[in-house]
């Protein structure tokens, strides 16, 4: 810090134009930094009267560019609530409905396309191993085969690496597990990509492109309001639904009921039931990520 | 049962001498039988038009016999331990409006789980729990439940293949492109 640094005190020196330019910067410096700290972190941490008028202005916003009426939501973490999420390998047949319900309810770009779920085909003799994995597999029917599918979206680690490398704090975990990015206070470094071991988080190349007639007007405004140009976006849970206590879209989707969300700290939610009955593993376990995303051999 | 009746007794026993002001323990719950839980489940999938079943077959004679159906439910391909079973074992023979257990209860084909889990016990336990088979609604609240047969064909009850939806575009340095 150049505030901590010691200034001479010999009264000569201060005559001294280039010291003078200095003990002002120095002090210049150390204000902004005093300023900078007292002020909110994130949009999101603002005054709630101050987020309120935030969120009206992005509906009004939203509402001019889509002519559509949307709903912003700022619901916090539920007390008492923290999500985790199970796939069953065994039953995962690779049919991508999963992707395609994503991108429909959490409005991403359709051109570029940008896929919040990545499905890989594995071949079975191989087991899990992502140097051989293929996510462009395109036969006439799924499953193939000799093959097993392994869908890869955000694991909501508990101990995520994306968090720590993101220099402006501008994705965090929230109180019931889910990793989110302000896309305000992103500056697009894309340092959280290179640091997420899933390949998980994803970046607006372009301007997306979203038809308004496809737009979901329920959303959250850490979750799926539509993005610019230059920010990472990422899995959030369907943080929209999910606070609202409903399953996210890809659990609801899918064909061969492989994927199951709910609430760990509840003894009788069907997660619990999933970590304690049933034989699950973690993706990259020994990176010590503490994924939420559990993977279960169930049948 | 029993246990749950000892557990209240305990709990009234205890209740009566303590005074340390702790709080009172939640009363004990009687546990039902898993026969007499009811769950929401959405309507059978029936073809058009073939229910109730009693339309045709109320005057026909009971046929045990195993044969080539000809005259109708040509479309049904029996492909489910078909050695050993044939459709009165578990459609019932007096009133076809209905399936049957292995005791011979009737059941109705909006329960027709009951049916599929005497075989099938860890797949109705597991379903029961939520985890076999697609839910939808919420995952703190109201749950949508399917019956067996909304995914599995009781008479080929494995799993059809699906088409997959289209693969990602690859990544491409295609500068025609817009990005």
């Amino acid at each position: 810090m150049a505030s901590e640094q010691p200034v001479p005190r010999n009264a000569n020196a201060c005559a001294h134009p280039s010291r003078r330019l200095f003990t002002i910067s120095a002090a210049a410096t150390a204000a902004s930094w005093i300023l900078t700290a007292c002020g909110p972190k994130r949009l999101f941490e603002a005054p709630k009267d101050r987020l309120k008028s935030l969120i009206s202005d992005l509906e009004l916003r939203y509402r001019n560019e889509y002519g559509k009426d949307v709903h912003v939501s700022d619901a916090p973490a539920m007390p008492g609530v923290q999500f985790a999420y199970a796939l069953d390998i065994s039953r995962c047949i690779g049919c991508r409905r999963c992707v395609y319900a994503c991108v429909e309810e959490n409005n991403q770009s359709r051109d570029p396309q940008v896929h919040w779920i990545r499905v890989l085909s594995m071949e079975k003799g191989k087991g899990v191993d992502f140097s051989h994995a293929d996510p462009y597999y395109h036969p006439a029917q799924v499953p193939e085969e000799g093959h097993f599918y392994i869908p890869v979206s955000c694991q909501h680690c508990q101990d995520p690496p994306c968090v720590k490398v993101c220099p402006t704090g501008a994705t965090w975990a929230e109180k019931d597990g889910i990793v989110v990015v302000d896309y305000d206070w992103c500056i697009g470094c894309r340092y959280c990509m290179a640091a997420c071991p899933y390949g998980a988080r994803h970046f607006n190349w372009t301007a997306p492109v979203l038809p308004a007639a496809e737009l979901n007007p329920n959303m959250h405004y850490l979750g799926n309001r539509p993005r610019a140009k230059g920010v990472v976006e990422k899995c959030t849970f369907c943080i929209q639904r999910s606070r609202a206590g409903r399953y996210p879209a890809c659990v609801e989707i899918c064909p061969v009921g492989a994927r199951k969300f709910g609430n760990i700290l509840d003894p009788a939610s069907e997660i619990r039931y999933i970590i304690e009955h049933k034989r699950i593993l973690v993706l990259k376990e020994e990176l010590n990520t503490v994924p939420r995303f559990f993977y279960s051999y169930a049948t | 049962m029993t246990s749950a009746l000892l557990s209240a007794m305990l709990l009234t026993a205890g209740g009566g001498g303590e005074s340390t002001g702790k709080p009172p323990l939640p009363p004990a719950q009687a546990v039902p039988k898993p026969d007499e839980l009811r769950l929401e489940v959405s309507p059978p999938p029936f073809s058009e038009g073939i229910y109730p079943c009693s339309n045709c077959h109320s005057g026909m004679p009971v046929n045990r016999k195993r044969r080539q159906l000809t005259d109708m439910h040509t479309d049904i391909v029996l492909q489910h331990d078909e050695t050993h079973r044939w459709c009165l074992d578990c459609h019932d023979p007096n009133n076809r409006d209905v399936l049957h257990l292995a005791s011979g209860e009737p059941v109705k084909f909006t329960e027709s789980y009951r049916l599929c889990g005497q075989c099938h016990g860890e797949k109705y336990r597991d379903w029961r729990a939520g985890v076999h088979g697609r839910r939808t609604g919420n995952w703190n609240g109201a749950k949508g439940y399917l019956l067996c047969a909304h995914c599995h064909n009781p008479h080929q009850p494995h799993f059809r293949a699906l088409a997959p939806k289209p693969a990602p575009r690859p990544p491409s340095r295609d500068i025609s492109r817009s990005y």
